[in-house]
């Protein structure tokens, strides 16, 4: 089974746990309502899609309120401290988090500590603070557009915000940046990194790229980041391995976006809507 | 052997941070009155902050600086402006060197216009001046500034410095400042 963690923007928005369900285009867990915009909603409605079609259970989410304040981060750090032991996961995604070291330290000894543990997979703060503690080759997956790949790149940049200047966020100095972030062990054990090419790439290289569809406008749209996320930690949770999980994920993303023809001003949930279509191309269904 | 060797090279380029303080700024002042009074305010908010020596590469400044947590820089600059009481400076503890991100990216889209901050997103479409998408950042105002900005245009949307709480935030900040200069608002 697949967790999902992250927050939405509402400081009154309680911790909540249970199965993800998408009701007309609304996630519901238990007895409360999402809209799907951007961030973790959007995630969350990405995997709950591939989930269902592939037959698998619905993902589960934990899931607290916070609009930068750190508070329901917080809460989820510690609920997750208290709880991670017990749970029956085979896929963790982490997603919009406040970045927090000591609490991932925290995290981080439990999961270790685990006899069987989860595919781990980390997008947005979640990664931002796996790698600013120095223990990112503890996961399995990363998913950083280019700025955040340059910011994994700089080892001395403890967040994006100070990503010195000469590690330029260059879409043709994506492999390098990627070799830089290896180099001093700054990444997951496979990265997935989105842009006008994405390329799933490890610690000796690029393993593959995949450039179409072309959509120049998904890179001002937010949210796309968040769908492929979502599409790959599905994937990976249904059996496929990271490799072809990712590879998959980037085609049906990059189809879905192709299906919406965005303009920069197209909201993720239109590309979400057209993602049953492009796995059902990807796979042949 | 080899398998020895690589394991001690991985080790001496690990970023490790035993004392979890990656995510720790530092709060310059001009003198210690404005510590002394910067502290007790952010105390008084619930900050979990300490006052302490400043790090050598810190050549500015009086003898006494605040430790705070880094993630929350634009939070704290406002609390801190709004007392009358600015830092000279806020920088990371783990590069007490490092600048905020200079370097902005444009991209014309024709209609639309989309400038980049270090890993924020602003795109307005230039005939109207609304504030179409935002995109990027990780941290939890991120979708809460998109929330509140996306639908307005750039001389009524809420700036992310007045409503943000984190670096994202601030760098969204500075994306937005300079969109409004490239559209001239």
């Amino acid at each position: 089974m697949l967790g999902i963690v992250g927050t939405v923007p509402s400081e009154d928005f309680p911790l909540v746990t249970g199965e993800i369900a998408l009701v007309d285009g609304i996630i519901r867990i238990e007895d409360k309502f999402v809209p799907v915009n951007r961030g973790t909603p959007a995630l969350m409605a990405a995997a709950f899609i591939i989930a269902k079609t592939l037959g698998q259970p619905a993902p589960v989410a934990y899931l607290a309120g916070d609009i930068g304040r750190g508070r329901g981060s917080r809460n989820l750090y510690k609920y997750l401290v208290e709880h991670v032991m017990s749970m029956r996961l085979e896929t963790l995604t982490f997603h919009y988090l406040q970045p927090i070291v000591h609490w991932h330290n925290r995290l981080q000894a439990l999961l270790e500590d685990m006899r069987s543990r989860p595919r781990l997979i980390a997008d947005a703060g979640f990664m931002y603070v796996a790698k600013m503690s120095g223990h990112a080759d503890m996961y399995d997956l990363f998913t950083p557009d280019v700025g955040e790949l340059a910011f994994l790149a700089d080892e001395s940049a403890p967040h994006p915000f100070y990503t010195r200047g000469f590690i330029l966020h260059d879409e043709h100095r994506v492999p390098e940046l990627i070799a830089r972030a290896y180099d001093h062990n700054n990444s997951a054990r496979y990265m997935i990194v989105k842009g006008k090419k994405d390329y799933l790439a490890h610690r000796d290289g690029i393993l593959a790229t995949v450039d179409s569809p072309v959509e120049e406008a998904l890179e001002a749209m937010g949210g796309t980041g968040d769908t492929l996320t979502g599409i790959v930690s599905a994937l990976i949770d249904s059996g496929l391995t990271i490799e072809d999980a990712a590879i998959t994920a980037m085609k049906i993303n990059r189809i879905a976006g192709s299906y919406a023809r965005p303009t920069p001003a197209t909201q993720v949930i239109e590309i979400i809507n057209h993602i049953p279509k492009a796995l059902a191309e990807v796979f042949q269904l | 052997m080899a398998f020895f060797g690589l394991l001690k090279g991985r080790k001496e380029k690990q970023t490790s941070d035993p004392d979890g303080r990656n995510d720790r700024g530092l709060l310059i002042f001009e003198n210690t009155s404005e510590v002394i009074q910067a502290e007790n305010i952010l105390k008084q908010a619930g900050w979990n902050i300490k006052v302490m020596g400043p790090p050598p590469e810190i050549q500015r400044g009086c003898d006494l600086v605040i430790d705070f947590p880094l993630i929350e820089e634009l939070n704290i600059l406002r609390i801190l402006e709004n007392e009358h009481i600015p830092p000279l400076e806020m920088v990371p503890v783990a590069g007490p060197l490092l600048q905020p991100v200079d370097i902005f990216h444009i991209k014309d889209f024709g209609r639309y216009l989309m400038v980049r901050a270090a890993n924020m997103k602003i795109t307005v479409d230039k005939e109207t001046g609304h504030i179409v998408n935002v995109s990027g950042g990780g941290c939890p105002d991120v979708p809460y500034l998109a929330y509140e900005m996306v639908g307005h245009t750039l001389a009524d949307a809420p700036s992310p410095r007045d409503i943000g709480h984190t670096l994202c935030g601030y760098a969204l900040h500075l994306a937005y400042e300079e969109v409004k200069r490239q559209c001239s608002v």
